[in-house]
């Protein structure tokens, strides 16, 4: 299936799960990444669970400190 | 009040714009930006506001500054390293626009005074560095009704959002809580890349002159991500506003501000 992740189309196996993307993806500091799909988000106690489909777009938000110092 | 021959020739390019015009420019010149933190967001932030002539602008820091701030933070030279960053950082303001009024405040925001650091100001700017200060800026401004920018900065990478109270998804719909104390790297513990303060700063400047203004559209219900290694922008469309949240939601949870801990590594070259 063809999935959007970050704004990049992507083709990926059926039935993945968001906790599978976050690992296909490398995502860094996974358990406080923030997840939206089709512009909302999902609680992170359902990444196990959750299925994508077909033309899902999903987004990783990340914490960003940074500024002052 | 009319414009002064000095300040026309001043203002002259904002002025010759269309969308901001003289009007635009008066609406500058009365208006109160207050930016916490004068350092790496900060920095750009206040030199451009100051530039632009937004008549008040309050910075906030309790810092001092250190050789290692100036690979980013551009408002502090090599002679101001010890000097109060509010005070330097107003020094410099006022060489470049004695037009304004710097008014500096030397301390951290926290939940006793951040209420009334932000009550006399139109916009806030958060150029802080930890995860508490973010979250206390988020709750306070929504609290208090603080239009806001947020933004945040690590290595090559930074972001930023517009966040207008009752109307635009804020801090916390996005992230429920700070993370745990050391989870998430700093720029102290990572690096920055100098130029991206000023890429950001520089956008939360942008922000809160076409909010004075009325010009445009604010980046309200989107976050903005820059990726300077790949050099590409990305904006994030953001679900509605309150859906859950702690704070913004029509019934919140979270009804009086939080001093979380401090999670700021304390780290430094040879100790
Ligand atoms: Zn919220």
């Amino acid at each position: 299936m063809k999935i959007t992740v970050a704004g990049e189309k992507k083709e990926y196996a059926d039935n993945l799960t968001i906790a599978a993307l976050i690992e296909a993806e490398d995502v860094e500091t996974p358990q406080y990444v923030t997840v939206s799909v089709n512009e909302e988000f999902i609680d992170s106690d359902k990444f196990d669970s959750f299925t994508l489909k077909e033309g899902d777009e999903v987004e990783f938000l990340y914490f960003m400190g940074g500024g002052a110092r | 009040m009319a414009f002064t021959n000095e300040q026309l020739e001043r203002y002259s390019r904002h002025i010759i714009l269309k969308e901001i015009g003289a009007k635009g420019q008066k609406k500058l010149l009365n208006a109160k930006v207050l930016i916490i933190g004068a350092g790496g967001l900060g920095a750009p932030a206040a030199l451009y506001l100051a530039a632009a002539g937004v008549g008040t602008i309050g910075i906030v820091d309790a810092d001092e500054v250190d050789l290692s701030n100036l690979q980013r933070q551009v408002i502090h030279t090599t002679n101001d390293i010890g000097k109060k960053k509010v005070e330097s950082a107003a020094e410099t303001m006022r060489a470049i626009n004695p037009d304004i009024t710097v008014n500096t405040y030397y301390q951290y925001v926290t939940s006793e005074n951040i209420l009334d650091l932000i009550k006399d100001y139109d916009f806030i700017l958060d150029g802080t560095d930890n995860f508490p200060a973010k979250f206390l800026i988020n709750d306070a401004c929504v609290m208090a009704g603080k239009p806001f920018s947020h933004a945040g900065i690590i290595r090559f990478k930074g972001q930023l959002t517009t966040i207008i109270p009752g109307e635009s998804p804020c801090y916390r719909c996005i992230f429920k809580n700070p993370p745990p104390k050391d989870a998430v790297p700093t720029c102290k513990q990572a690096g920055v890349i100098g130029a991206m303060g000023g890429v950001i700063g520089s956008l939360q400047a942008m922000e809160a002159v076409k909010f004075i203004t009325g010009v445009g559209e604010l980046l309200t219900g989107y976050l903005l991500t820059y990726d300077a290694l790949k050099m590409e922008f990305h904006k994030i469309k953001l679900p509605p506003r309150g859906k859950g949240c702690a704070v913004c939601s029509d019934e919140p949870t979270i009804t009086e501000l939080i001093d979380y801990e401090q999670a700021v590594c304390e780290w430094k070259p040879g100790e």
